[in-house]
C-alpha cells in the first residue's frame, strides 16, 4: 500500500503513536486519581504522562503533515480529516450542551422549586424556609459564603470584543492564505493568537478579581459552579485554540499549505469559530442574563 | 451455487499475493492500522470482557440462589451489580459491535480500510488501558463503585478511593467511543464504491451510521456528567447538591439523556444484523428496505426525547409524566415497522435454519419479549409499581441479551467463516442456539414474576416468598454462562482447528459485495473500488422501481 497511485486512498501501514498516546492517557489519568486521593508524588507523574501526550501530538501530526506536504494525501483524504474534523467539532458541541443544560436546568427549575414553586412547596416550608428563588443564587444553605457576580458590560464584554475581532482576523488570514500572499496571511494569524493570548489574559484577570475581591468560586454553590465550569472549559479551548493557530502560524510561515490545499489551516480556523460561538452563547447565558 | 462467487473473487484479486501481513507480533496487533485486525482486536476483547463482566453476574446469582446473606458482603454485591453493568455496556456491548463495524463496513461498501486508520488503532488500544484501570479499583480503599452503572448522586460521591478512577475510566471509553464513531461516519460517507448509493447500503451500514450520530451526539454528555460528580466530590461544587442551589435529580436527566440513547447504541446495530441474516436464510430480498431506514432514523430521533421515562417516581411534574410517557410509546411504532418487516421478510421464504438463522429468528422472539415489557414499563402510571423492581431487569436483560448478544452471536456464526475461512462446526453450533435458548429464557422470565411480585433489584437479600424464583434463575444463569464455553469451543475450532474451507460466498442466499471476496478475507480488500453492479447489492431492485 506504500507505493500509491495517485488516485488511490492513503492508508498507512502501521503506527506507534496511539500506543504512546494510551500510555500518556494511562500515566496522567492515574496518577491524577492518586493525585486527588492526597499522593504528593504522584503529580509529577501526572506532568510526565501529560509531556508523554505532548511527544505523541507532535509525532503523531509531525507524520501527517510530512505525509500531507509530499503529496499522499488525495480529495478523497482530504475530505475523511473534513468529515472527521466537523464530527469532532459536534461532540465538543453535545459537551458544552451538557453544561449550559446543567446551567438551564438549574436556574428555571432547581431554584424556583427550592423557592416553594409547583411541587416544591413543601420542599420551601420543610427543607429551605424562608430561602428566596433568586439568581444569582448558591442555594438555600448559602454554600461558599456572599460573593457578587462579574457585570456583563465590563471585561466579559471587552473579550467579547476581542474574541470576534479574533475570528475576523483569522478570516483576513483565509483570505490571504487563498491570494497566496504569505506576508499578510502569517501577519493576520499572529493578530489572531495575540488577540486569543490578550482574551486568556483578561480572563486570568477576571477569575484573580472574583477569588480575591467579588468572593465569587468554584464552591459558590450553583452559580459558581456553572460559571467557573463553563467559563473554565472555554478557557481550556482557547488555550488549546491558540495553540493550534500558533502551530498554523510557524506552518505557514515554513511555507507549508497551499491557496487550494490547506485543510489543516481550516481545521482550526473552524475550531477557533467554534470556540468563538460558544462563547457568544456564554456572554447572553452567563453573564448578560 | 459456488461457480459465479468463485470467479467473482478471482477477477478481484487475480494480480499478486495481497497478503502481505506486517511480520512480528507487536507490528501485527500493537502498531496496526488494518481494519480487519482492529476488529479482530475489538472482537477478542469484547469477548474476554463478556466473560469477565459474566462471572460477576454468576457471583449475583450465586448470593441470590437462597435468601439470606451467604456468600458476600452486601457492599462487595453491589460492586458487583455495578461493575458487571460497566463491564457489559462499556467493555463487551459496545466494542463487540465496533469489532463488527470495523470489519464488515469497509467489506460492505467496497473501501480499502476505514477512512482514519491511525485513529482507528487508537480508538482501540484506549479500551484495554481503561478496563484495567476499571477493574483495578476492585482492589483499591474503599471496593469499587457500588452506586450501580448510573452512578446516581449522592450514592456515588460517597465512594471511596476509586471515584476518580471511574470517572476517568469513563472519559477514557467515551473518548474510544467518539474517535470510533467519527471513523464510522466518515468511512461510511466518504469510502463508499461508485454506485454505493447511500439507499443501496446494507442494513448494517445504515444502523452503524445511526449508531454513531448517537454515540457523537451523547458520549460527551456522559463525559460531562460525570466531570460534574467528579467536581462535587473534590472542589466543592453544587451541581447536585440542593443545600448550593443544585439538584441529584438534575443529575438523573443528564445521565439518561445520555443513557437512553445509549441502549439504542447497543441495539441498532443488533437491527441492522438481523436485516443481514434473515433474508440470507429466507432465499427473499429483505421486505420493506427503506422503511427500515426510515425506521431506524425515527427511533434514533425518538431516543433524545424519551430519557425521563427512566424517573417516573423521581417526582416529576405531571405535564413531564405524561409527555416522557407518550413519547416513549410511540417508539414502539417504528420498532413495530421492523418486527412485522422481518417477519414479513421470512414469510413464504425458502427458509433453511443454520445456526445464524437460528439466533436471528430467536432475536426477533425473545427480543420483541422485551420491547413489550418496555411498553409496560413506558405506562407512567404503572411504572410506579415495577420501578426498581426485578421487572425492569428481565426487561432490560431481554433486549440485551437475547437481543443485542444474541445478534452478536448470529453475527459472528455469519460472517466467521469470512474471517477465518473455516466452517464452524454447525451441530455445536446449533446445540450453542438452543442452550442458550433455553437457559437465558429460565434465566430471565422468572424475573418478571419477581418484580412483579415486588422483590427490588440491586438488594443482596430478599424475603423468603421470591426464594423458588431466584433459584430458578440461578439455575438458568448458571447454564447461561457455562453454555456460552461451547461458543468459545466452536470459535477455537472454527480458527485452528477445522479442515472444511469456507468458499467466497458462504451462504447461498448471501447477497453483498462481502461476499464477492475470498474467504478468508484478504488482508487487503477494495483497494481498487469495485465494479457495483445489481447482483451484488441486496436492496438494488427495490430502490429502482
Ligand atoms: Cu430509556
Amino acid at each position: 500500500m506504500s507505493q500509491q497511485a495517485d488516485n488511490a486512498y492513503y492508508v498507512p501501514h502501521g503506527t506507534h503513536w496511539p500506543i504512546v498516546g494510551s500510555l500518556g492517557m494511562i500515566t496522567m489519568l492515574a496518577s491524577a486519581g492518586l493525585w486527588l486521593n492526597g499522593s504528593n508524588t504522584a503529580q509529577w507523574v501526572f506532568y510526565l504522562g501529560a509531556a508523554v501526550i505532548v511527544f505523541m501530538l507532535f509525532g503523531w501530526f509531525g507524520d501527517v503533515i510530512r505525509e500531507s506536504e509530499s503529496g499522499m494525501y488525495n480529495r478523497q483524504v482530504d475530505s475523511s480529516f473534513r468529515l472527521g474534523m466537523a464530527w469532532f467539532i459536534f461532540s465538543e458541541i453535545m459537551f458544552f450542551a451538557c453544561f449550559f443544560g446543567a446551567l438551564f436546568y438549574a436556574r428555571a427549575l432547581v431554584v424556583p422549586w427550592l423557592g416553594g414553586e409547583g411541587a416544591g412547596a413543601s420542599t420551601n416550608e420543610f427543607l429551605w424556609q424562608g430561602y428566596l428563588p433568586l439568581w444569582p443564587t448558591n442555594g438555600p444553605a448559602n454554600i461558599g459564603g456572599e460573593f457578587q457576580t462579574i457585570p456583563a458590560f465590563g471585561l466579559p464584554f471587552v473579550n467579547t470584543l476581542i474574541l470576534l475581532t479574533s475570528g475576523v482576523t483569522l478570516t483576513m488570514a483565509h483570505h490571504a492564505l487563498k491570494a497566496a500572499q504569505r506576508g499578510p496571511l502569517v501577519a493576520w494569524l499572529a493578530a489572531t493568537v495575540i488577540l486569543g493570548a490578550i482574551f486568556l489574559y483578561f480572563q486570568v484577570e477576571e477569575y484573580h478579581h472574583a477569588y480575591t475581591e467579588l468572593g465569587l468560586t468554584l464552591g459558590s454553590g450553583i452559580y459558581g459552579s456553572t460559571f467557573f465550569m463553563l467559563t473554565g472549559f472555554h478557557g481550556m479551548h482557547v488555550t488549546l485554540g491558540a495553540i493550534m493557530l500558533a502551530v498554523i502560524m510557524f506552518r505557514c510561515m515554513k511555507g507549508h499549505f497551499k491557496p487550494d490545499q490547506h485543510f489543516g489551516f481550516e481545521a482550526v480556523a473552524w475550531y477557533w469559530h467554534f470556540v468563538d460561538v460558544v462563547w457568544l452563547g456564554l456572554f447572553i447565558f452567563v453573564y448578560v442574563l | 451455487m459456488s461457480s459465479i462467487a468463485d470467479t467473482g473473487i478471482t477477477h478481484v484479486h487475480d494480480d499478486h499475493d495481497h497478503d502481505h501481513k506486517p511480520r512480528g507480533f507487536l507490528n501485527r496487533w500493537l502498531f496496526t492500522t488494518n481494519h480487519k485486525d482492529i476488529g479482530t482486536l475489538y472482537l477478542v476483547f469484547s469477548l474476554l470482557m463478556f466473560f469477565i463482566g459474566g462471572s460477576m453476574a454468576l457471583v449475583i446469582r450465586a448470593e441470590l440462589f437462597v435468601p439470606g446473606l451467604q456468600l458476600v458482603h452486601p457492599e462487595f454485591f453491589n460492586q458487583m451489580t455495578t461493575m458487571h453493568a460497566l463491564i457489559m455496556v462499556f467493555g463487551a456491548v459496545m466494542p463487540a459491535w465496533v469489532g463488527f463495524a470495523n470489519w464488515m463496513i469497509p467489506l460492505m461498501i467496497g473501501a480499502p480500510d476505514m477512512a482514519l486508520p491511525r485513529m482507528n488503532n487508537w480508538s482501540f488500544w484506549i479500551l484495554p488501558f481503561a478496563f484495567t484501570m476499571l477493574l483495578s479499583t476492585l482492589f483499591m480503599d474503599g471496593g469499587g463503585p457500588a452506586a450501580g452503572w448510573t452512578l446516581y448522586p449522592p450514592l456515588s460521591l460517597q465512594t471511596g478511593n476509586s471515584f476518580a478512577f471511574v470517572v476517568f475510566a469513563v472519559h477514557m471509553m467515551g473518548i474510544s467511543s467518539i474517535m470510533g464513531s467519527i471513523n464510522v461516519i466518515a468511512t461510511i460517507i466518504n469510502m463508499r464504491a461508485p454506485g454505493m448509493t447511500l439507499l443501496r447500503m446494507p442494513l448494517f451500514v445504515w444502523t452503524w451510521l445511526i449508531t454513531a450520530y448517537l454515540l457523537i451526539a451523547v458520549m460527551p454528555v456522559l463525559a460531562g456528567a460525570v466531570t460534574m460528580l467528579l467536581t462535587d466530590h473534590f472542589f466543592g461544587t453544587s451541581f447536585f447538591n440542593a443545600a448550593g442551589g443544585g439538584d441529584p435529580v438534575m443529575f438523573q436527566h443528564i445521565f439518561w439523556f445520555f443513557g437512553h440513547p445509549e441502549v439504542y447504541i447497543m441495539i441498532l446495530p443488533a437491527f441492522g444484523v438481523i436485516s443481514e441474516i434473515l433474508p440470507t436464510f429466507s432465499r427473499k430480498p429483505l421486505f420493506g428496505y427503506a422503511a427500515m431506514v426510515y425506521a431506524t432514523a425515527s427511533i434514533a430521533f425518538l431516543s433524545f426525547i424519551v430519557w425521563a421515562h427512566h424517573m417516573f417516581t423521581v417526582g416529576m411534574p405531571l405535564e413531564g409524566e405524561l409527555f416522557f410517557m407518550y413519547a416513549t410509546m410511540l417508539i414502539a411504532v417504528p420498532t413495530g415497522v421492523k418486527v412485522f418487516n422481518w417477519v414479513s421478510t421470512m414469510w413464504k421464504g425458502s427458509m433453511t435454519f443454520e445456526t445464524p438463522m437460528l439466533f436471528a429468528i430467536g432475536f426477533v422472539v425473545l427480543f420483541t419479549i422485551g420491547g413489550l415489557s418496555g411498553l409496560m414499563l413506558a405506562i407512567s402510571a404503572a411504572d410506579f409499581q415495577y420501578h426498581d423492581t426485578y421487572f425492569v431487569v428481565a426487561h432490560f436483560h431481554y433486549v440485551l441479551v437475547p437481543g443485542s448478544v444474541f445478534a452478536l452471536m448470529a453475527g459472528t456464526y455469519y460472517w466467521l467463516p469470512k474471517w477465518t475461512g473455516m466452517m464452524y462446526s454447525e451441530r455445536w453450533g446449533k446445540l450453542h442456539f438452543w442452550l442458550s435458548t433455553i437457559f437465558v429464557n429460565v434465566l430471565f422470565f422468572p424475573q418478571h414474576y419477581l418484580g412483579l411480585a415486588g422483590m427490588p433489584r440491586r438488594i443482596p437479600d430478599y424475603s423468603p416468598q421470591f426464594a423458588d424464583f431466584n433459584k430458578i434463575s440461578s439455575i438458568g444463569g448458571f447454564a447461561f454462562g457455562l453454555t456460552q464455553l461451547i461458543f468459545v469451543g466452536v470459535i477455537v475450532h472454527a480458527v485452528w482447528v477445522s479442515k472444511k474451507k469456507a468458499r467466497a460466498r458462504v451462504w447461498e442466499g448471501a447477497i453483498g459485495l462481502e461476499w464477492t471476496v475470498p474467504s478468508p478475507a484478504p488482508y487487503h480488500t477494495f483497494e481498487k473500488a469495485p465494479d457495483i453492479d445489481e447482483s451484488m447489492v441486496p436492496h438494488a431492485d427495490e430502490i429502482s422501481h
